[in-house]
C-alpha cells in the first residue's frame, strides 16, 4: 500500500508536472544549465523518474537548489557534486564510470565483440563447407555423367 | 498422443469460462469479490469494467493463462499438418507452461478470493488504466509474451525430436511474428499513453517495465530474421533454436519484473516476495531445462545451407548481432542496479541517460545496415553491387543530412542523423521493392509490383516503418520546444511560430470524476487552426488527479498544451510543448505492425496452414 501511496504521489500529486513557472530563473542561459542538470538527477521518493518530470516536493526542493547553486555561480559539475556529496550515487541517473560501474558500462561493447566473433567464425565455417558439400556425390557425379553421355 | 489435442483444447475452454466467470463479476460489480472491490466501482464506464479484468495483477494472470492456452489450443485446432509426435511435444510443453502459471495464480494470486463482508461499493480503478489507450495495452503485450511461449514449446519439441527442418521454420515463423506484431502494438500503446497522460509528453522512460516489454521485441525481431535462414536456407538452426529460448526466457524474466516489485518502477503491478519467488522459480526451470537440453542436443542440428561472407545470411547475422547486443544492454543496465547492491554494495540508478548512451549507438549502426542486407542476395552476393543498386537512397539520405543539419544551426547531430536514417531505410525499402520487379519497362515492372509476394511488401513496410520510428524519436528528442507560464484568461503567447490564447477555464462533472477544462485557441498568424481543451480530471473514489493534455495532431508536429493549477496570483499554470515528428513514432510502429501482418498473411504461410485453409487460398489470384 505504501508503495501505491508513493507512486500516486509521485505520479499524481498535482496534475502539472514537474517544473512550475514560479521556480523558474530569469536568466535562459541559467534555466536551461538547470534544466540539463535536472534530467539527470533522479526523483528520490519516487521510481525512476527524475526530478525534473517528478512532482515530488522533494523534488521541487532539489530543483530549487540546483537553481541556487547556479545562481550563485557553481558550475554544472559542481552542482551535481553539491548533490551527490548530500544524498549519495543513487541520485544519478547516469552511473558514473568508476569501479565496478566500469563493467556496466564496457558490457555492451564487450558483448558485441564476442558476438562478432562468434557470427564470423560460423561464418567462415559455412563458407568454408562451400567447396565440399557443394562438391557432387560418387552417384550424382556418375549420373550427371550418364546424362550428359547420353 | 493423440490426447494431447483434446487437452489442448479443453484447457483452453475451462480457462474461458473461468475467465467470463471473472468478468461476469466485474461487469455485475459483485462485491463479494476481492479484486473487484479493490478495482472496479458501480459509477465506472462499463468499457473499464470490462477492461478492469486485467488491469489488476490477479485478473491479468488469468489472461496470461488464458492465452497461453488459446495458442496451445491453435496449435492442436490448426495444426493438421505437423508431424504427429512434434505436435504432441509442442502441445505437452504448452501445456507444461499453462500448468506452471496456473499453478502460480492458484498458490499466490487467486482471482475469487471472497470477501464475507461484501462493501456497498468499490475502491475503483486507478484513474491512470481508465483510459481506451491503457485499456487494450495489456492484452496486446500478454499476446506478445505469451507468442514466445510457442515458439519455446516448438524449439523445445525440436530439440526432443532432433529435428530442424524448413518445415519447421516456417511453423515457428508465423508464431514468431504474430508475437512481434502483437509486442509492437503493445508497447506502441503503452508509450502513446504515457504520451498523452503523464502531462509532459514523454514517450520513453527506459522504466524497468518499459524495458521488460522492449527486451521480449528486441530479441523477438532477431529471432524472425533467423527463422527467415532456418526456413529458406535450413542454416543458423541451434542459434534461433537458442534465441526461441532466450525469447521467452525475457518474456518470463519480464513478468518477474512487473510483478516481483524487486526492481522499483513506476508501474510495477504487485510488489509481493512470494510470488516474485514463485516466478522466479518457474523462470528457472523452464530456463534451466530449455538451456540444458540445449546444450545435450544443440549439435544433433545440422546445418545444410552453405554461405559466403558477403550474403544475405551474413547480413541477418548481422542483423541478430545487433539486436541481441541492444537487448543484452537494456538487460544488464535494467537489473544493474540489483546487481551493484547485492555484489558491491552500491546503490544506485541506472536511468534514461545511460540507456540513451549505451543503446542508441547499435541502433544507428542497425538502421545504416538495414537496407543493405535487404538487397544483398541469399548465398553469395556481392557488396558493391548492392551499394549500388542503393546509391539513390543513400545520396537521398545524405543530402538530407546535410540540409537539416544546416536548416537547424549548430545544434546536436541526433536530430539529423535521425532524419537520415528514415530517409535511408524508406528509400532503401522502396528501391529493395523496386529492383525485385526484374528487368523491363517502367510500366511492366509497375504492374510486376503490386503482384509482388505479400511477404516483400510486408518486409519493405515494416522496415519504412523502422525508419519512420527512428526519425520521430529523434525529431522529438531534437527539436522540441517548450514553454511553462502562468497565464490569465485572455492572455496570448507564442510557441514555435504558433499563437496560443487561454480564452475561458471551466469545471464539468465526468461520470465518475470532475474535471477542469480550459479552452485554448491555436492559431498560426490570422488564421485559427483549433480549440484546444485540456482537461484536469479528480477521481473522488480513488482521490487521486490525472491530466487529460490537449493534442493538435499534424503531420509534420504536434502542440501539446497541458492546464496546471490556479496561481495565488491569479492565471493557471500552462505547459505548452511543439514537438516535431511526434506522431511519427508510433506512426512508425504501427507500419511495423502492419509490414508484419502482410508477410503474416503470405501465401506460403496459409497454404502451410493446411487444408483447411484452402477456401480462403482459393481466392488469391494464381501467381
Amino acid at each position: 500500500m505504501m508503495r501505491w501511496l508513493v507512486l500516486a504521489f509521485c505520479l499524481l500529486a498535482s496534475p502539472v508536472a514537474a517544473v512550475q513557472p514560479g521556480e523558474m530563473l530569469a536568466d535562459p542561459a541559467l534555466e536551461a544549465r538547470a534544466r540539463d542538470i535536472s534530467q539527470g538527477l533522479r526523483c528520490l521518493v519516487c521510481q525512476n523518474e527524475n526530478i525534473d518530470d517528478s512532482n515530488a516536493s522533494l523534488a521541487h526542493d532539489l530543483r530549487v537548489l540546483v537553481r541556487d547553486r547556479l545562481t550563485a555561480g557553481d558550475s554544472n559539475a559542481e552542482v551535481v557534486d553539491f548533490i551527490v556529496d548530500r544524498y549519495g550515487e543513487f541520485v544519478l541517473l547516469e552511473p558514473r564510470v568508476t569501479g565496478s560501474t566500469i563493467a556496466l558500462w564496457l558490457a555492451g561493447p564487450a558483448m558485441l565483440i564476442l558476438g562478432v566473433a562468434i557470427a564470423l567464425t560460423y561464418a567462415r565455417r559455412r563458407g568454408r563447407a562451400s567447396p565440399e558439400e557443394a562438391r557432387l556425390s560418387e552417384a550424382e557425379a556418375t549420373r550427371l555423367r550418364d546424362i550428359m553421355n547420353e | 498422443m493423440a490426447v494431447g489435442d483434446t487437452a489442448a483444447g479443453l484447457q483452453f475452454w475451462m480457462i474461458a469460462v473461468a475467465f467470463a466467470a471473472l468478468m461476469h463479476g466485474f461487469v455485475t460489480s459483485d462485491f463479494s469479490l476481492r479484486l473487484v472491490t479493490l478495482n472496479s466501482h458501480s459509477a465506472k464506464p462499463m468499457l473499464y469494467k470490462i477492461t478492469g479484468v486485467w488491469g489488476n495483477h490477479e485478473g491479468s494472470m488469468l489472461l496470461w493463462v488464458l492465452i497461453v492456452a488459446l495458442f496451445g489450443a491453435c496449435a492442436a485446432w490448426f495444426g493438421g499438418n505437423l508431424p504427429p509426435s512434434l505436435r504432441a511435444r509442442v502441445l505437452a510443453v504448452q501445456g507444461m507452461i499453462g500448468a506452471a502459471f496456473m499453478a502460480f495464480i492458484i498458490f499466490t494470486s487467486n482471482p475469487f478470493l471472497r470477501l464475507a463482508m461484501p462493501p456497498l461499493d468499490g475502491q475503483d480503478l486507478n484513474p491512470l488504466l481508465q483510459d481506451p489507450g491503457l485499456a487494450f495495452h495489456p492484452p496486446f503485450l500478454y499476446a506478445g509474451y505469451v507468442g514466445l511461449s510457442m515458439t519455446f514449446s516448438f524449439a523445445i519439441a525440436a530439440l526432443i525430436e532432433g529435428r530442424v527442418d524448413a518445415a519447421w521454420g516456417r511453423w515457428v515463423r508465423p508464431y514468431t511474428l504474430a508475437a512481434w506484431i502483437f509486442l509492437t502494438i503493445g508497447i506502441a500503446l503503452g508509450s502513446w499513453w504515457a504520451y498523452y497522460e503523464l502531462g509532459w509528453g514523454g514517450f520513453w522512460f527506459w522504466d524497468p517495465v518499459e524495458n521488460a516489454s522492449f527486451m521480449p521485441w528486441l530479441i523477438s525481431a532477431a529471432l524472425l530474421h533467423s527463422a527467415i535462414v532456418v526456413e529458406k536456407r535450413e542454416s543458423l538452426k541451434s542459434w534461433t533454436i537458442l534465441l526461441a529460448i532466450i525469447a521467452f526466457g525475457f518474456s518470463m524474466i519480464g513478468a518477474f519484473i512487473t510483478r516481483s516489485g524487486v526492481l522499483t518502477s513506476v508501474h510495477a503491478f504487485a510488489n509481493d516476495p512470494e510470488r516474485g519467488i514463485f516466478l522466479l522459480g518457474i523462470t528457472a526451470v523452464f530456463m534451466m531445462g530449455g538451456l540444458t537440453m540445449f546444450a545435450a542436443r544443440a549439435n544433433v542440428m545440422q546445418a545444410r545451407g552453405v554461405f559466403s561472407l558477403s550474403s544475405r545470411e551474413s547480413m541477418l547475422l548481422v542483423n541478430n548481432v545487433l539486436l541481441g547486443v541492444a537487448a543484452f544492454v537494456v538487460f544488464v543496465g535494467t537489473i544493474w542496479p540489483l546487481v551493484s547492491e547485492l555484489f558491491f554494495d552500491r546503490k544506485l540508478s541506472v536511468g534514461a541517460p545511460f540507456f540513451d548512451k549505451a543503446f542508441t549507438p547499435f541502433m544507428i549502426v542497425l538502421g545504416l545496415a538495414l537496407p543493405i542486407g535487404a538487397m544483398m542476395p541469399w548465398k553469395r552476393g556481392q557488396m558493391p553491387r548492392a551499394l549500388r543498386k542503393l546509391a539513390p537512397a543513400g545520396a537521398l539520405a545524405i543530402a538530407v543530412l546535410g540540409l537539416a543539419w544546416t536548416l537547424q544551426g549548430g545544434r546536436s547531430l541526433l536530430g539529423p542523423v535521425g532524419l537520415m536514417l528514415g530517409v535511408w531505410l524508406v528509400a532503401g525499402s522502396a528501391t529493395d521493392l523496386w529492383f525485385r520487379t526484374g528487368a523491363g519497362k517502367i510500366a511492366q515492372r509497375a504492374g510486376r509490383l503490386m503482384r509482388l509476394p505479400r511477404a516483400d511488401w510486408g518486409k519493405a513496410v515494416a522496415h519504412a516503418g523502422l525508419g519512420v520510428t527512428m526519425a520521430g524519436v529523434a525529431g522529438v528528442l531534437a527539436w522540441q520546444t517548450e514553454d511553462i507560464r502562468v497565464v490569465d484568461i485572455g492572455d496570448s503567447f507564442d510557441l514555435s511560430g504558433y499563437t496560443m490564447t487561454l480564452t475561458d477555464v471551466r469545471r464539468e462533472n465526468g461520470p465518475n470524476y470532475g474535471a477542469t477544462i480550459a479552452d485554448v485557441v491555436l492559431s498560426k498568424g490570422d488564421r485559427q487552426i483549433a480549440t484546444m481543451h485540456p482537461e484536469k480530471r479528480y477521481y473522488p473514489v480513488a482521490d487521486m488527479p490525472t491530466t487529460e493534455a490537449a493534442i493538435n495532431i499534424g503531420f509534420l508536429r504536434d502542440v501539446y498544451v497541458v492546464i496546471g493549477d490556479p496561481q495565488e496570483g491569479g492565471g493557471w499554470a500552462m505547459r505548452s510543448y511543439y514537438k516535431p515528428l511526434a506522431d511519427w513514432i508510433w506512426g512508425g510502429a504501427l507500419l511495423m505492425a502492419f509490414g508484419g501482418a502482410l508477410s503474416l498473411s503470405d501465401r506460403r504461410y496459409r497454404v502451410a496452414a493446411g487444408a483447411r485453409r484452402q477456401v480462403a487460398t482459393a481466392k488469391v489470384p494464381a501467381e
